[in-house]
């Protein structure tokens, strides 16, 4: 079988190295990512380590089961059982927090408030598109670098593409560093030199802007980048510092995907992108898969069997079983065959499948049973073949 | 504003000849978490509504080119083009539309200024439009849908004229917009405060204003998609909250892949509560002729507890979908991959149960 192939992801392996620092979980929207955060923030620690999960937007029973009721900025520690080795702290991101904190830390009482009342700034915190990314990374980094956990477990924000988590806090901070915020914020004066000097198409650009944003907007974004330039610096250099991070020895990746061809073509790219960004990928997740107890009962077997039970009408029973049955292996054809050309377009990859679960996760024990299957390396999705 | 839904489908109901829900409804917004198959019902809602020779656009706006590989065409431009015939001769007619490219149309239509297009990407305004500003983008994005509902045909002989063409026909009778998940469709669709925050005055607000004016008329809906489990149906129940709460018309909910249960009501709740009766069924593997029925029948009987437990699931969010009480439409499960006849079944079942 191809699945000889495959080889298996290590998932315990990677948790227990005290190597391992960092496991970002990264996916398309809808596949479980937070789930896998936090069931492999509860591994982690019941293994010994001393782990923080940063998760993002999580589902509301599954910020119950990890005891954090309501959004908090800091991370909350999650009561255990005895027997767990290591510790275990969550925490959800509220990127305006984040950023204010932000503010806080770097400007005097007199002009962080300044700033924090600004209508730019406070769109810009709250809204704009890509805050959200820039903020998970900078909370990555404080907390990386107040190095009170050996683990720390990010959930990336939910977004159509894996992609953004990497792409966004540099679109931000390009944007906040770049041409156009300096054009914007430079006084009307100068600001009309700047154009000239800039060259051709300015006037354009000036008369565009003035027409599409309006005065009151530039007026803003004047005061803003004025009280903003003196404390806080380069956005763009922070975001590569984070981005730096992400590319040390210590940092691993876990694509989580679920087996359908729009899940798997953007976790298919979020692998490529990583190989170009030189960013160690650890395994893949493959979530919500079906398996059959009974493969060696093929789908035209057992679909004939139930067709001669219901022609009969005898059986109700034993005809439904078949038909699920029947259902249930051609649904593991379906989800193999799509496991299989990922995997020949990704050789490498080691892969591990959480099955589906017929009930959502209430609970630190449904929590665990996740994790037993990610670190299940005799699941059928890497064996040997059957 | 917000008994206009309650209105309209009473009145429609009162004339229509078959019991259609949304007559009278001219944008349908569908929306649903990801992976319940949002883009398939918009489809197949599209093609519904079409049926019987009416024309329908249908559009997207994530860059997905989800409605190409739908309908297996080449990937969408910016641009309507036919991408299906609907049963009984109608037209769905697709769009993907670009942040990008929408801005530029928006410059040239207001104020004539196409040729700035490159200077501002050069300076990084179209990146700052149409992927950082908030708002921004969706003000794009729904402008485009909406100015496709209020688009009326316009013969030679009135071009001349302006105005004259408030009599003409619409061009399309319905437009479907296959829009961003539930997560975000409450804040998507309010464009005029998305785009508050930065533009309290001027020509984008004014913009804004327009776009919301048809999202909050009557002759909108946004129709949910879920599927029967907990989380898609929890995101279900938050968006629709949240929508209602921003004033807009809620349609139906689209319940999809859904399964028939395989067992009778009494068998099922025995065997969500692990009681199979593993001697009746090995009894009737060994009557279908299959080796080791004992052994097979412990292994199917595992497979039946999980199908129960499952269908139990269902049952208590189908539930909690009822206290919506919004029209539900239960849309089959379709297995393999989903092509054009798939489609047409989805549209049919949609029809069948009053959707279009």
């Amino acid at each position: 079988m191809a699945d000889a192939r495959t080889p298996p992801f290590d998932v315990d392996a990677l948790l227990d190295d005290p190597a391992t620092r960092i496991v970002v979980c990264c996916g398309s929207g809808g596949v479980g990512k937070t789930t896998t955060a936090a069931a492999l923030g509860l591994r982690a620690a019941e293994r010994g380590r001393h782990t923080v999960v940063i998760t993002v937007d999580p589902a509301r029973r599954l910020a119950q089961s990890l005891g954090l009721t309501e959004l908090d900025n800091t991370p909350r520690p999650v009561p255990l059982e005895a027997t767990a080795k290591g510790s275990l702290h969550a925490m959800m991101l509220d990127m305006k927090r984040t950023f204010d904190e932000i503010v806080e830390a770097h400007a005097d009482p007199e002009r962080a408030a300044q700033i924090l009342a600004n209508p730019f700034y406070q769109s810009l915190s709250s809204s704009f598109s890509g805050t959200q990314e820039y903020m998970a990374m900078e909370k990555l980094g404080q907390l990386r670098r107040r190095d009170e956990w050996d683990l720390i477990i990010v959930d990336t924000p939910p977004s159509r593409s894996a992609l953004d988590f990497l792409d966004a806090p540099k679109r931000l901070g390009r944007f906040l560093d770049g041409r156009l915020i300096k054009f914007l914020g430079a006084p009307a004066k100068t600001g009309g030199r700047a154009f000239r000097l800039l060259g051709a198409g300015l006037g354009m650009v000036t008369g565009v802007i003035g027409k599409v944003l309006g005065a009151q907007l530039l007026k803003d974004v004047q005061t803003f980048v004025t009280a903003f330039d003196a404390v806080f610096g380069g956005f763009q250099e922070r975001a590569d510092q984070t981005y730096r991070l992400l590319q040390a020895p210590g940092t691993a990746f876990i694509v989580v995907a679920i087996p359908e061809s729009d899940a798997l073509r953007e976790a298919s790219y979020f692998v490529e992108r990583l190989a170009a960004e030189r960013m160690p990928l650890a395994g893949m997740v493959l979530n919500r898969t079906h398996r059959s107890s009974v493969p060696l009962l093929s789908a035209e077997q057992s679909e004939a069997a139930a067709q001669s039970l219901e022609r009969s009408g005898d059986n109700p029973l034993a005809a439904a079983a078949l038909r699920l049955h029947t259902e249930r292996v051609r649904l593991q054809a379906r989800e193999s065959q799509m496991r299989q050309r990922f995997s020949a377009a990704h050789p490498a990859i080691g892969l591990t499948e959480v099955p589906a679960r017929p009930e959502d996760i209430h609970d630190l024990a449904g929590l665990r049973q996740i994790g037993e299957s990610l670190a299940d390396t005799a699941a059928p999705g890497c064996d040997q073949g059957a | 504003m917000a008994e206009g839904p309650t209105a309209v489908t009473h009145k429609i109901r009162c004339v229509s000849a078959r019991d259609r829900d949304w007559d009278g409804v001219r944008l349908h917004v569908v929306t649903g978490k990801g992976g319940t198959g949002k883009t398939t019902l918009a489809a197949s809602l599209a093609l519904a509504l079409a049926s019987g020779g009416k024309k329908v656009l249908l559009v997207e706006v994530e860059g997905r080119q989800g409605i190409a590989q739908l309908f297996r065409c080449p990937a969408l431009p910016y641009e309507e083009r036919r991408v299906a015939t609907a049963v009984g001769g109608g037209d769905v007619h697709a769009l993907a539309v670009d942040a990008e490219a929408a801005l530029l149309d928006y410059l040239e239509m207001f104020y004539g200024m196409r040729r700035a297009g490159q200077a501002l990407t050069r300076f990084g305004v179209v990146d700052f439009a149409t992927t950082i500003a908030p708002g921004m983008r969706d003000v794009l994005l729904t402008g485009k849908a909406t100015e496709a509902v209020r688009r009326r045909a316009r013969t030679r002989k009135d071009r001349g004229a302006r105005r004259d063409t408030a009599k003409a026909p619409f061009v399309y009778d319905a437009v479907v917009l296959d829009a961003p998940p539930t997560g975000r469709i409450a804040q998507f669709l309010n464009v005029n405060a998305e785009v508050a925050g930065l533009a309290r005055v001027g020509p984008i607000r004014n913009h804004a204003d327009r776009v919301m004016e048809v999202i909050r008329s009557p002759e909108t809906r946004v129709h949910f998609v879920t599927i029967l489990e907990e989380m898609p149906v929890q995101e279900c129940l938050d968006g629709i909250a949240q929508v209602s709460e921003v004033g807009l018309g809620i349609g139906g909910i689209m319940v999809n892949m859904v399964r028939d249960p395989l067992l009778p009501p009494g068998a099922l709740a025995a065997a969500a509560e692990q009681h199979v009766d593993t001697e009746a069924l090995a009894q009737g593997l060994k009557s279908a002729g299959l080796k080791d029925a004992g052994q097979l029948a412990g292994a199917l009987s595992g497979e039946l507890v999980e199908h129960a437990r499952r269908v139990r699931m269902e049952a208590e969010v189908r539930e909690r979908l009822n206290e919506a009480a919004r029209p539900c439409y239960e849309l089959p499960l379709i297995t393999g991959d989903l092509d054009l006849p798939g489609l047409h079944r989805l549209a049919g079942v949609l029809r069948e149960q009053g959707a279009a």
